[in-house]
Parts: C-alpha cells; structure tokens; sequence
C-alpha cells in the first residue's frame, strides 16, 4: 500500500510510448512545428513529470495522446495498441473502453455541471453496461479512495469545493480502471492542502499499476510526485531522466535555467548570478 | 537546515531589525479591517515594520486578507471595506490623517504597486511607453520629451532587452513577463521608496518569474527600494525577503526572519506550506546539497 514501495520494473511493456513525434499546426506558410521528434515511454505503475512552459509543446503532447490532434510523422502506443493512425470511430471506441483518462486543471470543465456527484461517477460505468447498484457500489469505493464522504453523493459540482471537486475529478477518471491517467496542473488551481491531498492520493495510484502522466509548467509543484521527468522545450525532449538526476545534476543548459529558477525553501537567492549566466547562454 | 546558516542567516537580519539608525519607511501597526456590508472583521491585527532596502513577504491563500492588507497600506480598499483598528504610517505620516487628494500625491511618488495580472492595468489602445511617460508628467512634472527619454531608461532599468522598440508597442505585442516589466517600470516612474508586488509574478512561467524576482532584487539594491512581497508560495517569498508573515483567515499565525520561520515554523499550517515543498517539491532533492555548499 504505501506509496514508497517499489513498484512496476521499468522493463515492463510501457503502458503508453511515444516515438518520434512530429506535430504541426498550420498551413503553408503558417505552419508551424510545435513538437519535434518527440519520444518519451511510460511504464505501468510509473509516474512521468512533463514540465514544460509556454509554448514548449506540453498542452500539444497531451493532446496528441488523447487523439485530439494528428501527428504528421512518428508513432503513439498506448497499451500495446497503435492509435497514431486511428479514425475518430476508432478513438471514439478507445475512449469508451476508457483506457486512457484525462484530468483537466480546473475540474469544472471535466463535471457536467447539471450532474451530481453520483451520476458524474457512474455514468461511464453505465454506458459501458455495469448494473446500477454495482456502478453505484464503485462510486462509493472510489470516493472513499479520494478521501471524500460519501454524503457528497447527491451534490452538484458547484456546490463542492475546487479541492473536492479536483478530487472527484479523479475518481471519475479512475472509474473505467484506466491503464494511463493524464493530469495536467491537476493541482494548480488548488491551495496548499489540497494539493497535498491530490497528490498523495496520485502516489497511491502507482502501486495499482496504473501509469500517470504529469503535466506541469512549473518543475517545483510536481517534482516530488515524479519518478522520472521530462523537460520539454520548444517543442523537444532536452532532458529525460529519473527526478532525483534532472534536478540534482540538470545536463541541458535549459534544464539548468528551470532548476535554477525554481523557487525552493532552501536554496534561497543563491543562485541568481547563475541564472543570469545561464540566461545569457540559453539566449546566445 | 544547519545549525550554522541558520545563525548567519539570524545574524543577518538581527541588526536592521534592531536598527534604530533607519526609521521605517512604512510601518503598519495592528491593522485590522472591517468589511461594512457583511459587518464582519475580515483582518485581525496585522504589525510590521519596513525599511528602506528590506524586504517583507506576505504568504497567505485567497482569503487569507494579505491582499486587503496591501489595499489599505496603498489607500485602495474596496467600497464597503475599512481600517477599523490599528495605524498605517508612510515615512512618518498617519495614512488615517491624509485626505483623498493627499493620497493620490502620495501614491506612485512614495508607495507604488504591481499586481497579478499585468494587462489589465495598461490601455491596450495605448503605446506602452506613452502610458509610462504620462506617469511621469502627471507625477514628476516632465515635459513631454523629457518623459519620452526617462520613459526609455526605466525600460532599460527593468530589463526589457529593446527599450525603443518596446515603447511603441501595444499590450497584446507583449509576453507576459515583458508587460510585468513594463508595469513595473511605471511603478517605480516617480522613485517610490515602497513597491508592492502582490502575487505579481504568479501567472507567469517559472523561469519568468525569476527573471521578475532577480529584477526586483536588482531594484533594491541599486535604489534602496523597500519591498513588499505577497505570495501564496511560501518559496516565492524565500526567495526575496528577510521577514515573513504567514496569514491565514484574516489572522497573522507566524511572523519572524524567513530563516526561523522556514526551519523552524511553529504554526501548523507554516508547517504544511513547508512540507509541501520538502514532499512535493525541489527541495525534497534539493535540501542535502546545502550543507555541501
């Protein structure tokens, strides 16, 4: 159960693999590369960090995985399956299997405001044939795991908190038991405890097996939640390595720069010179 | 996290903090406001003491009243709002004493601000370097060309890499970052000895906001500028300040020298911010190097 333990060798059969990935948005002389030969994998049980800010093809990458953009060269697998050439309908079917899950910053957006809680939750689990009590019975486990009372149940979206709500969030993400759990800045929007909570309750998830993909421009807020960190830049992967070796020894001079900038308790304003630095040579 | 940097970093803020030699430049004293229309207290009592090239940090969540707080300081609470209790002095001056028109003279030239999102204190139909020379002949008397040249130098003095340029550029040809530097440029037109930067660098990207955090820096050191700093990351403020108070509720629940308060936080909810950043962040990898440097 706890969520130091070791979990999925990195030899397993990576849950989603990315290969090659290029992306343009635009036509003829507007047409602009927004990722470059991306490759990235992510193993059951596996916690990838994908940090990236404006413009550096995060928001893209995701939206590539989840089918909402057509790359123009280089291959998607998710779960043994490649989707990089699949039609809307087979999309569609991939989404109503729900092996691929999406959490959005700000959960209104992913809970139909007219729903409640319960009918949020077991509405994917309805459509997909499972009996009312059953769907309801996992509804209720599923809260429990978000650490939310059950008398939330029969609430609206609005009438919850940003941190309640960010929770159920995840538990209708959870509740076609995905193989892979996109997140991006799932805790953003949220104040300090309960971005905690969302966190640990994400660690807990990888000893499921499932393979979460953290989507975040700011390296500080999702560093400790990672296994590995991907650092994307203008559209490229310039450094992908385990968190402790991105951040303690950070090889591309961008990676050095985001280090550097993040804000941390200990470090201070110790390294504003080398910001200046490395500014200077990012910029060269 | 040593014993060691823990008593320089305390050595360090000991003597302005006793430094009867500086009189601050702004001190505010038991502040508490009232909000008229739900008749509830909403600020319990905020105290602190500001001189002239230091630093003070503000975290608190939405709510907490740390952005209430810089309201009164700068004689902008919103309708319905009051200072209730307490007192606000300027360089010396009881900020309850000053009239409307007395505010307004005192605004930009010896207290300034910059807040969260920066376009939407600049016109968009408007060269932004006009809007900062139109700052400067309003406050400082320039003649227009006067206005023009030092408008160009403040924009070299925050940064921006092209100032000529950028001073005939809208709002919408800018970045995020750039218009922070912009406004922060106006900000401090009229040389104020107190800027306020409340939660000013929170929607921009992290390797910008430590350029807007670096800038600041730089500005005090080079202009004695006094510095508030609101963040609801407690990191952001670490950064930056000698002194921090952590507001919840409305209540100043820990106030002390960033080091004590970032080794040793007393308040529960000091030591959630804290772990957050020891579990979830850079330095729960970070911290260890410390000792080695």
């Amino acid at each position: 159960m706890s969520a130091d333990q070791p979990h999925a060798a990195p030899t397993d059969t990576p849950v989603l693999s990315v290969t090659g990935l290029d992306v343009h948005y635009g036509k003829r002389r507007a047409r602009r590369q927004a990722l470059h030969g991306l490759t990235l994998t992510v193993a059951p049980g596996e916690t990838l960090g994908v940090i990236g800010e404006t413009g550096s093809g995060k928001s893209t990458f995701a939206r590539t995985v989840l089918g909402l953009v057509r790359p123009s060269a280089g291959s998607v697998v998710i779960d043994g399956e490649d989707v990089s050439g699949h039609h809307p309908r087979q999309w569609r079917a991939l989404r109503r299997r729900g092996v691929v899950q999406y959490v959005f910053q700000d959960p209104l957006r992913s809970l139909d405001p007219d729903l409640t809680i319960e009918d949020s939750l077991t509405e994917p689990l309805l459509v997909r044939g499972v009996a009312r009590p059953e769907a309801a019975r996992r509804a209720r486990a599923l809260l429990d795991r978000v650490r939310l009372p059950e008398d939330l149940l029969g609430r609206l979206p609005g009438e919850l908190s940003g941190g309640q709500r960010q929770r159920v969030a995840v538990a209708r993400a959870l509740i076609t038991e995905p193989r892979l759990l996109i997140l991006d800045e799932p805790a953003s929007a949220l104040d300090s405890a309960n971005r905690v909570q969302i966190l640990d309750i994400l660690k807990e998830l990888r000893a499921d097996g499932v393979a979460l993909v953290l989507i975040s421009h700011d390296l500080g807020s999702v560093a400790g939640a990672a296994d590995r960190i991907a650092v994307l830049y203008q559209g490229r992967a310039v450094e992908v390595g385990p968190a402790a070796d991105v951040i303690n020894t950070p090889q591309h001079l961008y990676t050095r720069l985001l280090v550097s900038s993040a804000p941390t308790l200990h470090t201070a304003a110790a390294s504003r010179t080398e910001r200046e630095a490395l500014r200077a040579l990012l910029h060269a | 996290m040593t014993t060691l940097s823990q008593e320089a970093a305390r050595a360090e803020t000991r003597p302005a903090d006793a430094g009867p030699a500086t009189p601050p430049v702004l001190s505010v004293r038991d502040v508490h406001i009232h909000d008229r229309a739900s008749d509830r207290e909403i600020v319990h009592g905020v105290s602190f003491d500001l001189t002239p090239g230091r630093t003070v940090g503000i975290v608190g969540e939405s709510g907490s009243g740390k952005t209430l707080t810089c309201r009164a300081t700068l004689g902008i609470l919103p309708p319905h709002f009051e200072v209730s209790a307490g007192t606000i002095e300027i360089d010396g001056t009881d900020t309850a004493t000053l009239t409307g028109r007395q505010w307004t003279e005192l605004r930009g030239s010896t207290i300034s601000a910059v807040f969260q999102d920066p376009s939407s204190y600049l016109n968009p139909s408007l060269r932004v370097g006009a809007q900062i020379a139109e700052v400067l002949r309003v406050k400082t008397g320039l003649k227009r060309r006067e206005a023009r040249l030092r408008a160009l130098e403040l924009l070299r003095a925050v940064h921006l890499r092209d100032p000529e340029l950028v001073y005939g550029q809208y709002t919408f040809e800018l970045s995020g970052g750039m218009l922070q530097r912009v406004l922060i440029a106006a900000a401090i037109a009229a040389g104020p000895r107190i800027l306020i930067a409340d939660e000013a660098t929170t929607a921009l990207d992290v390797t910008v906001q430590a350029e807007i955090l670096d800038l600041l820096a730089d500005l005090r050191e080079s202009t004695g500028l006094a510095l508030v700093v609101v963040s609801h990351d407690l990191a952001v403020v670490a950064q930056l300040c000698d002194e921090v108070l952590v507001m919840r509720q409305g209540e100043v629940v820990e106030h002390g020298p960033t080091r004590t308060v970032l080794d040793t936080p007393r308040h529960p909810y000091t030591r959630l911010l804290v772990d957050e950043h020891e579990s979830y962040g850079l330095d729960r990898f970070l911290a260890p190097k410390e000792e080695a440097a």
